[in-house]
């Protein structure tokens, strides 16, 4: 007699009926969900869509990584966090969040910055890396710990107004990060939320769209961003979709034999 | 001369104060034509004074500055972004 553990605890799969509904999930893609684990890295802006959504889709396994504490003019774009849990570890907020709208998802919070000698373990066990990150060098160094172990990195980024989203994959043919962008530009043109500003839902667009990204990727739906960058700049209604392509002799994913993309 | 559109993304767009604009150009490669927009105002010389954090796209196409705009429509400045 064969025992084995059931995918869904009691209760649960009804919760994931209007996923079930759609013929490009369905039972399978919904199980895929259920047995994926996902990295975030970030609990801010990005990070807190991301994180509701795949939570709420039934992600199995979910490892944020976040160093910083709720603050008070975090509240004005990072909807995951509260006015209850200011001066908390983001990590901890987003934890007792998510708990709040799936308590069947395993998170595993991580209160550590990303840097050298931990992105690798970071990323080690998870089937796919989500950037959600708001600096350059920290989202270059998951790339290179990405494109080492393989694991495709879905990565959004946003400035005052405007948002970009990918997803890196040179397995699959499609660059990464060091490919697209191989120079890191000087400190003083990289504007932050904190010294430029940024639309408060504009985090909650690019966000979605990442998070909307992550479960097709997992279930297997539909074309994922591979090989295209998304641009979006919500305040003059502009968006535009770039062909983007490997580059010849990328320091970072050179070596990777991919797939046609 | 060819007419373009050129548009502008980020802080591009913020040093340059619009989204796109449409010029007449003879420049032959994306190279040329950012020396003619550096030459058009101190607004376009700020936002293209580091061309080495800037990449281009030909009608939709990832490209570099090395590259011809002969028969292009439409070329997209855009830099990495850093927020989350």
């Amino acid at each position: 007699m064969n025992v084995t553990t059931p995918l869904y605890a009691e209760g649960e799969l009804p919760r994931y009926a209007r996923h079930i509904a759609l013929r490009e999930i369905g039972g399978p893609g919904q199980a895929r969900l259920k047995r994926a684990s996902v990295l975030v890295v970030g609990a801010g802006g990005l990070g807190a869509p991301v994180l509701l959504y795949l939570a709420a889709a039934g992600v199995g396994r979910i490892t944020i990584v976040d160093d910083d504490q709720v603050s008070l003019s975090n509240l004005q774009r990072q909807i995951i966090h509260s006015q209850d849990r200011l001066g908390i570890p983001k990590v901890v907020s987003a934890r007792i969040a998510l708990a709040g709208v799936n308590p069947f998802v395993s998170v595993t919070p991580v209160e550590e910055r990303l840097d050298e000698g931990n992105a690798a373990r970071l990323v080690a066990g998870h089937d796919l890396a989500i950037d959600a990150m708001d600096s350059l060098p920290a989202r270059h160094l998951l790339n290179a710990a990405c494109v080492a172990a393989r694991v495709p990195l879905l990565s959004g980024a946003i400035s005052q107004w405007e948002g970009q989203v990918t997803l890196y994959a040179p397995a699959l043919g499609a660059p990464c990060l060091s490919c697209l962008f191989p120079v890191i530009p000087p400190e003083e043109l990289l504007p932050t939320c904190t010294s430029a500003g940024v639309m408060g839902a504009l985090p909650g667009i690019i966000g979605a769209m990442m998070a909307a990204e992550a479960i097709k990727l997992i279930a297997g739906a539909g074309r994922t961003l591979a090989g295209r960058l998304l641009i979006q700049d919500a305040l003059w209604g502009e968006s535009r979709e770039i062909a983007i392509h490997r580059r010849d002799g990328c320091p970072v994913c050179g070596m990777i034999v991919g797939e046609a993309a | 001369m060819a007419t373009i559109d050129i548009l502008y993304f980020a802080w591009l767009r913020e040093r340059i104060d619009t989204p796109r604009e449409r010029i007449e150009t003879s420049a032959a490669t994306v190279a040329e034509l950012v020396a003619e927009l550096t030459a058009r105002s101190e607004r376009h010389a700020c936002a293209f004074a580091d061309p080495a954090s800037v990449r281009v796209a030909l009608d939709h196409e990832l490209s570099d500055f090395a590259a011809s705009i002969d028969g292009v429509a439409e070329i997209a400045f855009f830099p990495p972004m850093t927020g989350g």
